[in-house]
């Protein structure tokens, strides 16, 4: 690999790190609104049990098959759906590229979710990691798709906030 | 009258309300001992309890780790083909035999003392059962009367029916379709017709509730038109539109059925706080369903005795399982399935529609919500109790969902199995 290729896999990490970075901390700061902004317009959204993944089954406990339904999630997640008050605190870590496809880098990183309900401690929420494909758009980098595979099936409680 | 086996453990002399099915008193759902006498006389007594779907273990070896009520048990298939079920906990020391949740084996062997099981739980053999021979002499092993046949893990009784299962602890169970009944059997067989299965996947989630507020919560179609904005305004399961409440002759099974609606105000809708006659999505799909039951019912959930929920929202199919864990706590697991000969086109749009519903459901996280909060309110009183009076006193069917009916029938069975 030629020095130039090296310089550019570092930008692009830096690029791929800068967006995960940014996207989890839109969800921190419930500014769940600008969460379909992390997207292309064609984008698919999931989170999924590592028990479907490994057995090839095709459910997802929540999925978005088109910015339209992220949009149509937010709006739920304010006007339409009744859960109590909580706070998510996302920590992502060991973020690596795995390769190209055509115009997409393919990244993956681990995360781990903390939630707190009003009036009890911090507890993990989620632990799982990131899959994902990211373009280089006009408008910046953008997710093509981005999966969260969590890895126990036990969830605690509802999932309504986006990972 | 109370269980004497109650009073002398717990200390307490509750009594059913006078008022009898229509209060529900909150020591069914926080009583510890309740808990356990549920176990005994419902879970591990005479009742079906679902435990997956034959498309899970379509291959003899095939097995799969569930509970029955907070009983740990594995299904598998044999060799010819059969099902089985028995307890997951080794007949030598009580250790969980298989620990993988599903796979394919030939036998099971428990890790501690390498006890080994057939795949339908018969002890096979035990290490050093005959002992060792130490000059000459054979020493140690089992006594010469010690019979393997005695150490088998527990079985229960098993059926599949169109390709789900389900098991009883109660060997002398009649067949399942006995035990529905036969209006609940047309029910389970509108969805459960006979043709194989496709198996989409699972949820699961933990909800910190009484086990009994799920079951409720699905006969309760009451709750559908107030609390959930999304059946509210897409008309998906209303007040005002054409529908059953019915049960089986005990009052222990039950099935809500309806038909679509518009998106349209109407006298009901005016009671109705979160009706939004202008909510409108960005990606409309999510709500185009395909016609495919032969009648023109667009939701029928049913809730078959005691932890089952089967779950027919336009075409999202699902078995929800109802695992208790404790008194204040359930598992509630979420099998989503399709049929075999589905087109692609209809996979994807049952995948699209399982947005309504699990742990992250556009519908169902309101109900998770809610019977967390009621458990909540029943926790430092349970003395006190639920009011179910909508509908009437008593429990008969009705062709409308102003009612509560459907958990007094419950009621009406659960007091009579727990001899409450």
């Amino acid at each position: 690999m030629g020095a130039t290729a090296v310089r550019d896999a570092a930008a692009i990490k830096t690029e791929a790190q800068d967006l995960i970075d940014a996207y989890v901390q839109c969800l921190d700061d419930d500014r769940i609104e600008e969460w379909p902004g992390f997207f292309t317009d064609n984008a698919v959204y999931k989170i999924v049990a590592r028990d479907n993944v490994e057995r090839d089954l095709p459910i997802a406990t929540m999925s978005c098959g088109s910015k339209g339904m992220m949009q149509d999630r937010v709006v739920a997640i304010r006007n339409a759906t009744m859960f109590s008050p909580r706070y998510l605190r996302h920590l992502v870590s060991n973020l690596r590229l795995l390769g190209q496809e055509g115009d997409a880098y393919l990244l993956q990183a681990n995360f781990a979710v903390f939630q707190t309900l009003l009036d009890e401690e911090s507890k993990v929420f989620m632990v799982g990691k990131y899959r994902g494909r990211l373009v280089l758009t006009d408008d910046g980098p953008k997710f093509q798709e981005l999966l969260a595979i969590y890895d126990s099936l036990q969830i605690p409680g509802l999932l309504v906030i986006p990972i | 009258m109370i269980g004497t086996e109650r009073q002398q453990a717990t200390g307490h002399d509750y009594a059913w309300p006078e008022e009898g099915i229509s209060r529900i008193p909150y020591w069914v759902y926080t009583d510890s001992h309740v808990y356990e006498l549920e176990q005994k006389r419902i879970f591990q007594g005479p009742t079906w309890n679902y435990v997956g779907l034959e498309a899970e273990i379509p291959n003899p070896g095939d097995f799969k780790c569930t509970f029955v009520g907070d009983c740990p048990v594995v299904i598998t298939r044999s060799k010819s083909g059969t099902l089985n079920a028995f307890v997951n906990k080794c007949a030598h020391r009580g250790a969980t035999v298989c620990r993988t949740r599903y796979g394919n084996a030939t036998d099971f062997q428990c890790i501690y003392h390498q006890w080994r099981y057939d795949l339908a739980g018969q002890l096979l053999s035990v290490p050093f059962r005959r002992g060792v021979v130490d000059n000459g002499t054979r020493v140690g092993g089992m006594p010469d009367d010690f019979q393997p046949a005695e150490h088998n893990l527990q079985a229960l009784k098993v059926e599949a029916v169109n390709g789900a299962v389900f098991a009883s602890f109660d060997l002398a169970m009649p067949p399942f379709r006995e035990y529905l009944g036969e209006l609940m059997t047309h029910y389970f067989e509108r969805v459960f017709d006979g043709r194989p299965l496709r198996m989409l996947g699972r949820v699961s989630q933990k909800i910190a509730g009484n086990w009994k507020l799920m079951v409720e919560n699905i006969k309760d179609p009451y709750h559908a038109s107030l609390l959930h904005v999304f059946l509210v305004s897409f008309g998906l399961f209303r007040a005002d539109q054409k529908s059953k409440v019915e049960m089986d002759e005990t009052g222990r099974h039950a099935v809500l059925v309806s038909r679509k609606g518009e998106q349209k105000a109407s006298d009901a809708t005016k009671d109705m706080a979160n009706f939004r006659a202008d909510y409108k999505l960005f990606d409309p799909s999510l709500l185009a369903g395909r016609k495919e039951f032969k009648d023109e019912n667009t939701v029928v959930m049913q809730t078959i005795f005691p932890g089952l929920i089967v779950q027919q929202q336009t075409n999202t199919l699902a078995m929800r399982q109802i695992l208790p864990k404790g008194p204040d706590a359930f598992d509630l697991v979420w099998d989503f399935f399709g049929y075999a000969d589905d087109d692609d086109a209809m996979t994807q749009i049952r995948l699209k529609q399982a947005n309504l519903m699990g742990p992250s459901g556009l519908v169902s996280v309101d109900d998770t919500e809610v019977l967390e909060l009621c458990q909540k309110g029943f926790r430092e009183h349970p003395d006190q109790s639920a009011v179910v009076e909508l509908g009437g006193r008593d429990c008969r069917n009705e062709n409308h969902m102003v009612t509560e009916t459907a958990i007094r029938g419950l009621y009406k069975f659960y007091r009579e199995i727990m001899q409450f």
